[in-house]
């Protein structure tokens, strides 16, 4: 789905991230995992196309997504950024319909029946078709995530990018977003995640991307990634790792 | 299918669902607005020809309307008040969507056409064209046309200046909007400290604003560009709905957003500077009547810009019928008026209802 191949890019003459490559399968749900400032936002950037690559491609099914319009970008992939300063002046089903956008003809201004149908089951999968009539900005932040999460699905994407899905969210929260994520994923949906929280990314994803001061540290099955040496070196702190009692995965505890 | 569950909730009203199956509800109350403001709009503008320093019943309008040609009424009607009313649809129309793009394009709830330095680099051409006696010269469409030669003059300045290192960065564009906005209006006084005293009077009247326009081309193409516009800018409206996420959203969700700001940067900047080219600065049209649409009828521009040209359109008109009315036959300045009645009807509004931008 995702092939990224010698990619270095960055903002200006600043590059963030440095000869990285990689691939993400169809029907993968990928983990992007790093310290603060190591590039994970900044690869989500450059795979949906905002940030070109300076050196290097990204091909999204074999064609390089620095060549295409927005408009074809958005049919295929969306995403789900983390800066949500703005406060949209939209209802919750006003802005979940937002996601067909993409999907219409240059001079088309209202949505069609379809499009009505598409956003309605959206925010049934996200649970949150009782707050359709609510103003975005009266929702909570694990609302809120949820109406992005909702919009993003209405643009019936192959591919969806999440930058921090469960930041600042309570742990229901956080584990309703991953099992909801997990459900998607199983109904061929690829995911490419940037999560903070190493155990979440442990549990749910298939595939780990550790990044590093903007280079590929390593990248593999949770197990392989998810070391206590690794972990400790990469993150400078210490760690202890234990296994999941349910399915095996690790778990990263801080030592005290 | 899911979409049939209609679970049971308090929906606030004009935000009722759209049922997936049967016509959008959304679009009724859409259309019911539409009218509503059109009637409001078609009654200022019969209260705007029956009212004046001579009083026509509406009824004796009517009837001089089809028998009339040649008698003193009829020349009032519509030499005298129709084209101001039409100049006075223009204006308001046209500065009030103005508002309504810049607000939605820069996410700012203090964004007014003038705040780009349009009203500046008008006003300071106009300065200019007065103390170098244009008006005796040239007649009386100099004034006009060194307004929009300002206007135009300075927003390309500004566009310049803020696009220098490629792209449009917004944040930079309206501080730099701001600061040519002082300077012009910082020149603007040291011309008029160089002025003869009877310049001083029309430069003066000239920039607070006035609907009285005796060049019947100029008022219809006003007309025209303002309409244009309004088209034009229609057709971006569900970019701008997508704008109104964030630039680096609406990037996501298909907008082609560098190529969306600049057309919208120079629609607004156009319709801005022809209307203050022709009517001068009359202030708060566009900063009040997007707000309060947006209070009415909801953020989404495709209903807004439409609510808000007709509204503009309406409240200019009255405004302009009440600044003529009050002390007939002598007349207030248009602007002191769309300040005094927008601004209280703002503030009411807004405290008697939650409204965030």
């Amino acid at each position: 789905m995702v092939k990224v191949e010698d990619l270095s890019c960055g903002y200006g003459k600043e590059i963030v991230l440095k000869d990285i490559s990689f691939e993400v399968k169809t029907g993968q749900f990928v983990g992007l995992i790093g310290p603060n400032g190591s590039g994970k936002t900044t690869m989500i950037r450059a795979i949906s196309g905002l940030l070109p690559p300076q050196k290097g491609v990204i091909l999204l099914n074999g064609n390089a997504v620095s060549r295409k319009r927005p408009r074809e970008l958005a049919a295929k992939m969306a995403v789900v950024t983390q800066s949500q300063e703005a406060t949209p002046p939209f209802s919750v089903e006003e802005f979940v319909l937002l996601g067909r956008v993409p999907h219409w003809g240059r001079f088309q201004l209202l949505e069609t029946k379809t499009d009505v149908e598409i956003a309605e089951r959206a925010m049934a999968l996200t649970g949150i078709s009782h707050l359709r009539g609510r103003g975005m900005g009266k929702l909570s932040g694990g609302e809120r995530q949820l109406a992005n999460l909702a919009r993003a699905l209405a643009q019936r994407p192959d591919l969806l990018l999440l930058d921090e899905p469960t930041a600042h969210l309570d742990i229901g929260h956080q584990v309703q977003i991953m099992r909801l994520l997990k459900k998607l994923n199983t109904e061929a949906l690829t995911i490419v995640a940037v999560l903070h929280d190493l155990n979440l990314a442990s549990l749910y994803c298939q595939r780990l991307i550790l990044l590093n001061k903007g280079r590929l540290r390593m990248a593999g099955h949770p197990r392989e990634v998810l070391t206590e040496e690794i972990i400790n070196e990469v993150y400078e702190t210490s760690i202890v790792v234990k296994e999941d009692p349910y399915i095996s995965r690790p778990l990263v505890f801080p030592v005290y | 299918m899911m979409c049939n569950q209609n679970p049971k909730s308090k929906i606030p009203p004009g935000r009722r669902p759209l049922r997936a199956g049967g016509q959008n509800p959304k679009y009724y109350t859409w259309i019911l607005w539409t009218f509503f403001l059109i009637t409001i709009l078609l009654g200022v503008a019969v209260f705007s020809l029956a009212v004046g320093a001579v009083d026509l019943p509406v009824r004796k309008a009517f009837f001089l309307l089809t028998k009339g040609r040649g008698t003193p009424e009829y020349a009032i009607l519509f030499e005298v008040r129709l084209p101001r009313i039409l100049l006075g649809f223009a204006v308001g129309g046209g500065l009030a969507i103005s508002g309504v793009i810049l607000q939605g394009m820069f996410r700012n709830p203090l964004v007014e056409p003038y705040t780009l330095g349009i009203s500046g680099g008008a006003a300071l051409g106009v300065c200019v064209n007065m103390v170098m006696g244009g008006p005796r010269v040239l007649g009386p469409l100099a004034t006009s046309a060194s307004g929009f030669l300002g206007a135009m003059g300075i927003i390309f300045l500004v566009y310049a200046i803020s696009a220098r290192g490629g792209g449009i960065r917004l944040s930079r564009l309206l501080l730099i909007g701001v600061m040519v906005s002082f300077m012009a209006s910082s020149l603007i006084m040291l011309v008029m400290a160089v002025t003869r005293t009877e310049d001083l009077h029309g430069i003066i009247f000239w920039i607070m604003g006035s609907l009285e326009e005796p060049s019947s081309f100029l008022m219809k193409a006003t007309l025209f560009i303002s309409l244009g516009g309004m088209m034009l800018s229609f057709l971006f409206a569900v970019d701008l709905n997508a704008l109104s996420l964030g630039e680096e959203e609406a990037f996501h969700l298909g907008v082609e957003v560098d190529r969306v700001k600049k057309a919208l940067f120079v629609i607004a900047s156009l319709l801005t500077g022809c209307c203050v080219a022709v009517a001068g600065i009359i202030g708060f049209v566009g900063l009040v009547v997007p707000h309060l649409m947006r209070l009415l009828v909801g953020g989404d521009h495709r209903i807004l810009l439409v609510a808000s040209y007709i509204s503009g359109a309406a409240f200019l008109i009255l405004c302009d019928t009440l600044a003529r009315v009050v002390i007939a036959p002598m007349e207030f300045p248009v602007g002191v008026i769309t300040g005094l009645v927008g601004g209280v009807v703002f503030i009411y509004a807004m405290s008697r209802k939650g409204y965030s931008f």
